[in-house]
């Protein structure tokens, strides 16, 4: 292992474990305290590793080191230790022993009430993704910002807001109640779909880091799985979906680093063992007979990821995609069903279902009518490619949009 | 946006001949259906898709505690299920109902507001 990696592999791996565990401990209020006790037993270990040689089992060292920070800061901090004893109303009677549990077992735990305490439906959903990405992923601020094509200083602001509404609204981190813990559930799984599609259609350049941010996405779905009141049929659905999806992962961006579009894709190079276990994921999901938006997603998504005869294949991804919307309406399911039905049904019809969803000013709008215009009036389709141009986010989608054009002449 | 309700009526005797329809057509309709509600849902105009009223079940309760069978009233035409839609004017409810698959089957669409419970006009 190369050494100069091996820290920053170990913050990516542990910080937010570590961060989750002694923040359950403490409480919402204290995540900024349970974060510089992290950090400072990174910093040791950058100095101490350095001089004296990588420990033997660097986990156990950070996980001790990190224990003592924050025995330490218990001690010295008169402040933080009357704050946490007052809030730690557990045990009145017995004397106060600051006991901080990093078993496996408590890790995965905590980083089950962290998720419910982070995905809480007081903060704005971006803010949702951004927390989660550092606190429960260990994301550093500048991977954040350049995955979520914006700055440093917005998603500072935004975490701190975040925690500042936390703290407000004293949200306890903790597994909802059986009575509340549906609800609560959706506003995790909405939160960790978005972290997903970060991820997977992000066209920022960093293609290792959206695929990290995929496979975190997937981890946490995972420990909601693991857990028997959090595994309800519609997050294996969601992981069936997740599944699904990241098989594609490496087909989806050529070696020049351009976006290759689903028609174009090699196919040897999905991952056929992920498409089994989005397979898998799917049989549980149904077995209730519950039918979940995710539901109708994976089970989209399992055409996408299987060979099938063209006709066979559309008819059922549109009539998937009707009552998906008929759930529930969403601008990118409408506009995937417009596609759909062109698929079915042709350019002409399919061109009167898209204009019908007015979504003027939405990029993917003028892309699909670009796309369903050429052949049929190709001054149309450039007005819409133009538009889309304009409206694109990034040099990938920029270049796609720009050959189009090219291709009109 | 107001809201409008969709009650689908067919005729009592086409319905009788339900029976008859092939796998394929039935195959058909259920997917005019979907495309025709998927297309209200793309749209972001549907409020409540509703339900399917059954047939075999059914009864008509009159005053004096008179019950009898089927949906049928007076006249030889029943409900068959209901949708509720957005709309911004009930012209706009009327041009979606215009595509509804059950005037093919020689079937209505009747379109009503939702109004307040002591709305009387």
């Amino acid at each position: 292992m190369d050494q100069g990696q091996l820290i920053p592999d170990l913050y990516r791996k542990e910080y937010g474990k570590m961060v989750t565990v002694l923040c359950s401990r403490f409480g919402i209020a204290y995540m900024d305290i349970a974060e510089d006790i992290v950090s400072d037993t990174f910093l040791s270990a950058a100095e101490t590793w350095g001089l004296k040689g990588v420990p033997s089992n660097p986990v156990s060292w950070l996980y001790a080191v990190a224990r003592n920070n924050a025995l330490n800061s218990l001690k010295h901090d008169r402040v933080f230790q009357r704050q946490v004893k007052k809030d730690l109303t557990i045990d009145g009677e017995k004397s106060f022993e600051m006991e901080i549990d990093l078993s496996p077992k408590n890790i995965t735990d905590s980083q089950l009430q962290m998720m419910f305490a982070i995905c809480h439906p007081s903060i704005p959903v971006e803010a949702q993704v951004s927390l989660a990405l550092r606190v429960l992923c260990g994301f550093s601020i500048d991977e954040i910002a350049q995955a979520l094509l914006t700055t440093k200083s917005n998603i500072n602001k935004r975490l701190f807001r975040a925690k500042e509404k936390l703290r407000l609204e004293e949200v306890k981190i903790a597994v909802p109640d059986s009575r509340e813990i549906s609800v609560r559930l959706d506003t995790v799984l909405i939160c960790l779909y978005l972290l997903f599609n970060e991820g997977y259609y992000s066209t920022s350049p960093d293609k290792v880091l959206r695929r990290d941010f995929c496979l975190e996405a997937m981890r946490l779905t995972y420990l909601l799985i693991g857990n028997a009141p959090t595994g309800m049929p519609r997050v294996h659905a969601l992981m069936a979906l997740m599944c699904f999806q990241a098989s594609r992962f490496d087909a989806r961006v050529n070696d020049d680093g351009e976006l290759v579009l689903y028609e174009d894709q090699d196919i040897r190079r999905w991952d056929e063992e992920l498409i089994q276990r989005g397979n898998d994921f799917f049989i549980r999901a149904i077995r209730d007979g519950e039918v979940s938006k995710y539901h109708l997603e994976a089970a989209i998504a399992w055409w996408h990821s299987h060979p099938a005869e063209e006709r066979e294949k559309w008819e059922n991804i549109l009539r998937l995609y009707n009552q998906r919307l008929i759930l529930e309406y969403s601008p990118v399911a409408a506009l995937n069903r417009a596609y759909a039905f062109y698929r079915v049904y042709g350019r002409e019809r399919a061109i009167a279902e898209a204009e019908a969803l007015q979504l003027a000013g939405n990029l993917f709008y003028h892309s699909l009518l670009g796309e369903l215009y050429t052949g049929v009036d190709n001054e149309q389709a450039r007005q819409h490619l133009t538009q889309a141009l304009k409206l694109a986010g990034s040099a990938a989608e920029r270049t796609v949009l720009g050959k189009k054009i090219e291709g009109l002449k | 946006m107001k809201e409008f309700a969709l009650i689908f009526r067919v005729n009592g005797d086409a319905a009788a001949s339900a029976a008859d329809i092939s796998p394929a057509e039935m195959q058909e309709r259920m997917t005019s259906w979907s495309n025709w509600m998927g297309g209200i849902a793309a749209r972001d105009r549907l409020s409540y898709s509703g339900h399917r009223l059954g047939i075999r079940e059914s009864k008509a309760v009159a005053p004096g505690d008179v019950v009898t069978d089927g949906p049928y009233t007076e006249v030889k035409e029943f409900i068959n299920g209901f949708m509720i839609v957005k709309a911004q004017s009930v012209d706009e409810a009327v041009e979606m109902a215009k595509s509804c698959p059950i005037l093919f089957g020689g079937g209505k669409v009747e379109v009503r507001p939702l109004v307040a419970s002591d709305d009387n006009n």
